[in-house]
């Protein structure tokens, strides 16, 4: 059982206006095997929750804490973050050209693990979790994230997910983009990974749908950089009958 | 341009409009004349003393090119060793007058003159017609000091393919002029590896002609010398002539390496790929990158494209990069080029980090990346994993 705990978080980003706060004080616990859903209109800072925990270096945090079973994950780089059991699924995954997803894949999971996955037994992982994920295997042989559509770069960050294996693992708007099968393929392969793992998971969305393949244990809807309100599924009926509007209003 | 912008041009798909040029740097200018009216001659003489100011010097510290533009007998010559020499290849020494005469092309610049008119030694390596090579040529060029002065010659038969590597290695002031002869329906493979010591000065004035239905791959990777200037002209002078030319190079603090490229399309249905990737690390690491391309009123239905592609991988380098295409005719196939200089690029390395991977083995997997496409062609496996090894060491000295 590993517990992420996020206390009184803020954080700013340089702009050419000056220093502009983001979050203004994230207070939000998650334990392993839970799912909470963090949801809220865009430019609300869902997502530099979610790049300032994976330690996006454009991202200064003011103030605040983040531990991981105890440990000061601020303190961590970001390879040591992902070393320590986050791991974060992009909304928009970065090309690297030159590079093999297989070459790719291996040299991670090598990172993470701390010595190189044998080999048979890793191809077949590989494969199945590919297989699973309705992916080409001739997808192997692509670099990083070149020429993917946006279906094929999210079940790439998804399949990290199931490969790596980690303690939390952050989907920031794996949804977007997405058409309704894509939808579907990559949930499941989150609800697996989960299954297989017991991660907890922060999933960061704009829209209520995926939540229809995914349960949350817990709602949290985020308004100006703060968690406005907090519930369980529920919220999130009340949020697709009423939008955001209310907590706009009062903001 | 500086680390802090990323200057791209893409004209993938270029129309006759006569000259066509970019560059980038204080000095740039449009040439004054077409490339074809550039002189060529044997005679040093013929070329003044350059003062820097010139289409084709204004990039290269002159301060820093020792002798190689003095018109002064040199008496060194740099130590060759090659590998047991295939059935059918044959190399000897031949009198200096002899490979003015073999020559395709008299040199463009004064170094090149002074290069051929002051070699001590004049090799020809020939390749008899029909032969198929059926393993490399190697040949290693070390240095030794002091300043060496060389002509050398290929000559490659009707028909014929070989793999030819030259590897210049040690420490050296080097000016060569070489002229390589390819003949109809040859297939040639040229590895230029460049390993010299940093104090090395490394002139090269290469000039090629591709017969009918020949075919040039031609690899230029430059890690060594303290100052690498290459020219490479490349003549398409036989009717389905082909070249693919690929270039590397790998700059520290301290280095100049400077590539001149020209492809000349003189015949008709010729094809040309140029493609140039360099990395530079380190405050003072300089490269510059000169790709003319010519289609003559005669070079109907030419398809050519070129790249050039750097990677400032530290504040302060400095990358020229000046694709520059004349065309003669409408009725072409295609013609283009894509020129790019731009920084590490950040989010690649945060992307490979969050997933766990420590920054020193994400920073290698993107230069790696990087190169990784050309070097795969350069069609030679030996060659291809020890310039990966390479660049790794280079990555090893960039970052000490």
């Amino acid at each position: 059982m590993s517990t992420l705990e996020i206390r009184g978080l803020k954080v700013s980003v340089d702009t050419k206006e000056g220093t502009k706060p983001i979050l203004r004080g994230v207070d939000l616990t998650i334990k392993s095997g839970e799912t909470h859903a963090i949801m809220g209109p865009n430019g609300s800072g869902k997502s530099t929750l979610a790049y300032s925990l994976a330690g996006h270096p454009k991202y200064k945090v003011t103030d605040g804490s983040v531990t991981l079973d105890g440990q000061d994950v601020l303190a961590m780089k970001v390879d040591e973050r992902a070393r320590a059991g986050l791991f974060l699924a992009m909304q928009y995954p970065v090309e690297v050209p030159g590079v093999s997803v297989s070459n790719f894949l291996r040299t991670a999971k090598t990172a993470v693990a701390g010595e190189a996955p044998k080999l048979r037994t890793w191809i077949k992982e590989v494969k199945e979790a590919m297989d699973n994920l309705k992916m080409d295997p001739a997808f192997a042989e692509r670099n990083v994230n070149e020429g993917f559509s946006g279906g094929e770069k999210k079940r790439h960050e998804i399949l990290q997910m199931e490969l790596l294996a980690p303690k939390f693992a952050i989907l920031d708007e794996t949804d977007s983009g997405l058409d309704i099968d894509a939808l579907r393929v990559v949930s499941e392969g989150v609800n697996r990974a989960k299954a297989a793992t017991g991660a907890g998971v922060l999933l960061i969305t704009h829209y209520t749908r995926i939540l229809r393949y995914i349960d949350a244990d817990f709602v949290h809807v985020f308004v100006d950089g703060q968690i406005a309100e907090q519930g369980g599924p529920e919220l999130a009926d009340s949020l697709e009958a009423e939008g955001y509007d209310r907590f706009l209003a009062k903001a | 341009m500086n680390a802090a912008e990323t200057l791209t041009t893409d004209h993938s798909k270029a129309v006759a409009d006569g000259s066509h040029t970019h560059g980038t740097g204080p000095g740039f200018a449009i040439p004054a004349k077409s490339r074809a009216e550039r002189p060529t001659s044997f005679e040093p003489a013929d070329f003044p003393m350059p003062t820097g100011r010139e289409e084709d010097w204004r990039f290269t510290p002159l301060a820093r090119l020792g002798t190689a533009l003095d018109d002064v007998p040199v008496d060194r010559t740099a130590e060759w060793s090659v590998n047991p020499i295939p059935a059918g290849v044959s190399i000897t020494q031949i009198e200096g007058a002899d490979a003015q005469l073999r020559a395709v092309r008299a040199p463009s610049d004064r170094a090149g003159a002074i290069a051929s008119a002051r070699a001590v030694r004049n090799l020809l390596l020939a390749v008899a017609p029909g032969t198929v090579v059926p393993r490399p040529v190697e040949i290693e060029i070390a240095g030794v000091g002091g300043a060496v002065r060389g002509h050398l010659t290929a000559e490659v038969g009707d028909g014929a393919e070989v793999t030819v590597i030259l590897t210049y290695t040690g420490e050296v002031e080097l000016s060569e002029f070489v002229s390589i002869e390819i003949a109809p329906r040859a297939r040639v493979n040229l590895v230029i590896i460049d390993e010299c010591a940093s104090e090395t000065v490394h002139l090269q004035d290469i000039v090629v002609r591709v017969g009918r239905d020949a075919h040039l791959r031609a690899s230029l990777v430059t890690l060594g010398s303290g100052l690498a200037r290459t020219n490479t002209s490349v003549m398409l002078s036989g009717e389905g002539a082909e070249l693919d030319l690929f270039g590397l190079y790998f700059a520290d603090s301290g280095q100049h390496i400077e590539n001149r490229v020209f492809v000349d399309h003189i015949a008709p249905r010729c094809r040309s790929r140029v493609a140039f990737k360099g990395a530079l690390a380190g405050q003072t690491a300089r490269t510059v990158w000169i790709g003319d391309v010519l289609i003559r009123a005669a070079a109907e239905g030419t398809d050519t494209y070129e790249l050039n592609r750097n990677l400032l991988l530290t504040e302060g380098a400095r990358a020229d990069s000046v694709p520059n295409l004349e065309i003669e005719t409408g009725e072409i196939a295609g013609a283009g080029h894509a020129s790019a200089t731009g920084r590490f690029d950040d989010e690649q390395m945060f992307y490979l980090q969050s997933r766990g991977i420590p920054e020193d083995e994400a920073r290698r997997m993107v230069v790696r990346g990087f190169f990784a496409d050309l070097v795969r062609q350069i069609g030679v496996a030996s060659v291809e994993q020890g310039l990966m090894r390479a660049i790794d060491r280079e990555l090893g000295v960039a970052h000490e």
